[in-house]
């Protein structure tokens, strides 16, 4: 079974379309820089807010400028913006190679595209004016909600057509792939409808949780799991190590994920009971997810050198070790030990940066390096500048990581101890201002990136990257 | 089947997503099923309208201006405070998520960490069953503290001014300033600001006593440093005030 499939995505033989039947690169490039555009706007809502925390906030009373919006622009943007943009931008590449059939219908790829543009920039623009939603993570004005809800199914749709066509057993990727799909549209209209008109209080409480929870484990973890089992096997030319343990990955994750969103809300007046399995199906995910770090870290075993040479891999399997810290981090800290302690502190938000930038991004950050020289048909500007991309991005990103998780240890202790609260706040300076100056480097990192980006385009003859330019060719 | 597009699709995709739905959802609201999920007009309690008629006393002018006077009539003039009030307490919810306070304030009481030595009675679920919850509000991060409790425990004009200029009443603080709550100045909020106050005074008000964030006993280290920080003070500035509690004075003598 994985033999067949590995072999369908391996180099595509006589009988097959060629790539330009299938791959609407355009769409794909464009996809990636919308994606970049919103990662620079949450970038921008990060610094607003660390600088106000540090209290240099030179914009300081502007009402366009509340930090407490622009928060909410960095989440949202990083979620809708960046990552959902990249990850329709891979799956454009991906689904058809894999398939060998194109999406159902290109005209619809670009509606969906310009649509989710309108989506996301409404939602900065809603954000900006002051018409959040009081849910994390979907804050998504609820005037948003149902057109972001019908652009979700229009991707379903366009995505399905070629994986429904396939016969038999399906490979890994596309497990996740649908699964995602699926995953994605309930999470969505779960999260964003249910807590809103149908229940409030501590139920609504469960449903946001949930929601926060799911939006990380069924929409992005099976889209990055997903790329991976793609991408991972092509570049180390060699199928993944075993199919067993992707199994149960996949099904680990599938049954065991959806279950944790109370972990959201330990110590509220939600259920006791319901807390504690939420907790125990966190522990027990971590251990389904160690087998899917296991099963790469087989699959690169004897390939140790790929790690150096390989930026994309290098990518990944960068990212794949902060998954792993994540996840052990997570067994510990879901537990109602740790969180007496950590809860409500910055701890957390360095948990979340671990996993959104370190891992997520870092993935489609290395995805994007691997496929920009294809998509541009040349190679990269300056592979220093590549080298720097990376070192600077993974190295800001683990000092912040390590930062805020020391950061939430001593406000933990200064609450716990009822110090006066401005204690907690002047233990936290020197960590806020750390983690500024590794948030630039991740920010320049970013500058690098893009500045290459643009060396590479403009080193074109013939400029193929206008819209109205010439159809991509295999 | 478990490599299978129906597979995937159906027990995966579907089944799996609904025992998480069931379990972790529909479950806890069927619990909760018998609590009555209250509206704004009946939040409005003794305490919450005391400290409404009392933003009508403070800042008479802006509250004439933004919110209206009260008709004649004692009795109709009571029923015009609740429906003004209840009005007042949702547009001050809206402004409350869309500033993001939540981001940075949560709203709910632990029974651990010592949290309700700081801050009051550990938080109940029948606190939570009322519109103003639609999503509820606890938050997941605390750079300020718990608001749950924070009905009484500081005066209108401290609020004010607080949201005003944070930093002339709290030297260091990160709070941003919110000088769009009021016409140009801390004795004059607008619509949005007596809506902020009045929402920021209803947070505890249904607790039987209150406040309770001021009960919490100041720890000994905590104590010594509050101790040598006054006498610094008092010997570096005797007599000249910083202009936070000045500012604030002048609201009170109002
Ligand atoms: C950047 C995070 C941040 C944001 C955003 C924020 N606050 Fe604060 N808030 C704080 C901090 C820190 C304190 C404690 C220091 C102080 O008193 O200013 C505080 C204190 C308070 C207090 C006083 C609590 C007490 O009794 O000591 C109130 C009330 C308050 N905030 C309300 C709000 C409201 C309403 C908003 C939204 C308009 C808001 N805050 C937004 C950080 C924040």
């Amino acid at each position: 079974m994985t033999t067949q499939s590995n072999a369908a995505e391996q180099t595509p033989h006589q009988t097959v379309p060629n790539h330009a039947e299938l791959v609407d690169e355009r769409i794909v490039c464009w996809y990636f820089f919308a994606a970049l555009i919103f990662f620079f706007a949450s970038l921008a809502g990060g610094f607003l807010m660390a600088f106000q925390l540090i209290r240099h906030n030179p914009l300081n009373g502007i009402e366009f400028f509340s930090p407490g919006r622009w928060r909410m622009v960095h989440t949202n943007a990083i979620a809708y913006g960046f990552l959902a943009n990249a990850f329709l931008g891979m799956l454009h590449w991906v689904v058809p190679r894999l398939t060998l059939k194109p999406v159902l219908d290109k005209r619809l790829s670009w509606f969906i595209f310009a649509a989710w543009q309108v989506v996301v920039g409404a939602t900065a623009v809603g954000i900006l004016i002051g018409h959040a939603q009081g849910l994390e993570w979907g804050e998504t004005p609820v005037w948003i909600d149902p057109l972001a809800q019908v652009g979700l199914l229009l991707v379903a749709i366009n995505f399905m057509a070629p994986i429904i066509s396939q016969q038999g057993p399906i490979y890994v990727t596309l497990w996740y792939f649908i699964a995602a799909f699926i995953w994605t549209f309930l999470t969505y209209a779960m999260g964003n409808f249910v807590p809103q008109y149908c229940v409030s209080g501590s139920s609504a409480g469960a449903v946001g949780g949930l929601f926060i929870h799911d939006l990380v484990g069924l929409f992005v973890t099976p889209l990055g799991w997903g790329m991976m089992y793609y991408f991972v096997p092509i570049m180390l030319k060699k199928p993944i190590w075993s199919h067993g343990l992707s199994l149960v990955g996949f099904w680990g994750l599938a049954f065991f994920y959806p279950l944790q969103g109370i972990h959201h809300f330990l110590y509220t007046p939600i259920p006791m009971f319901l807390q504690y399995g939420a907790v125990m199906s966190t522990i027990a995910v971590e251990l389904v997810v160690m087998t899917v770090v296991i099963n790469f870290f087989g699959t690169i075993w004897g390939d140790g050198k790929a790690f150096w040479e390989n930026l994309p891999i290098r990518y990944f399997y960068t990212g794949m070790v902060f998954y792993f810290i994540t996840c052990a981090q997570c067994a510990l800290q879901v537990t109602l030990t740790f969180q007496q302690l950590i809860h409500f502190s910055d701890w957390v938000v360095g948990h979340a940066h671990l996993v959104m930038f370190g891992v997520f991004s870092m993935w489609l950050l290395g995805v994007m390096t691997y496929l920009f020289p294809r998509l541009l048909k040349k190679e990269w500007y300056s592979r220093t500048m590549c080298e720097w991309h990376f070192w600077m991005s993974a190295g800001g990103l683990a000092v912040m990581a390590l930062d805020l998780t020391l950061a939430g240890l001593f406000q933990g202790w200064s609450w716990m101890g009822l110090e006066p609260w401005e204690h907690s706040i002047e233990v936290s300076q020197p960590f806020w201002v750390t983690r500024i100056f590794a948030g630039m480097a991740m920010a320049l990192a970013q500058v690098i990136f893009l500045c290459n980006l643009y060396m590479t385009w403009a080193k074109s003859p013939a400029k193929v990257e206008e819209p109205t330019g010439a159809p991509a060719t295999a | 089947m478990f490599e299978s597009k129906s597979g995937v699709l159906f027990i995966a995709g579907l089944l799996f997503f609904a025992i998480a739905f069931l379990s972790n959802a529909v479950l806890p609201a069927l619990m909760y099923q018998h609590l009555e999920e209250k509206t704004a007009e009946q939040l409005v309690n003794a305490n919450l309208r005391y400290q409404f008629e009392d933003l009508a006393q403070r800042f008479p002018e802006s509250f004439k201006e933004h919110i209206g006077t009260p008709p004649e009539e004692e009795e109709k003039a009571a029923e015009w405070y609740d429906e003004q009030c209840a009005d007042m307490l949702r547009l001050g919810r809206d402004i409350y998520v869309g500033e993001g306070c939540w981001h940075c304030h949560s709203q709910f009481v632990r029974p651990v960490s010592n949290e309700s030595e700081r801050f009051g009675p550990v938080a109940r679920s029948e606190e939570y069953q009322n519109e103003l919850q639609r999503p509820v509000l606890f938050g997941t991060r605390r750079v300020g503290p718990d608001l749950s409790r924070e009905s009484g425990r500081r005066s209108s004009d401290w609020h004010a001014v607080h949201f005003f200029k944070p930093t002339d009443l709290s030297p260091g603080s990160p709070m941003p300033e919110y000088p769009w709550f009021f016409d140009g100045d801390p004795a004059k909020p607008n619509r949005r600001g007596l809506a902020l106050l009045t929402y920021v005074q209803w947070l505890g008000s249904w607790l039987d006593s209150y406040p309770y964030y001021e009960d919490y006993e100041e720890s000994a280290i905590a104590q010594l440093e509050r101790r040598a920080d006054d006498e610094a003070r008092e010997a570096a500035t005797a007599g000249d005030e910083p202009e936070g509690e000045k500012a604030n004075e002048e609201l009170t003598d109002e």
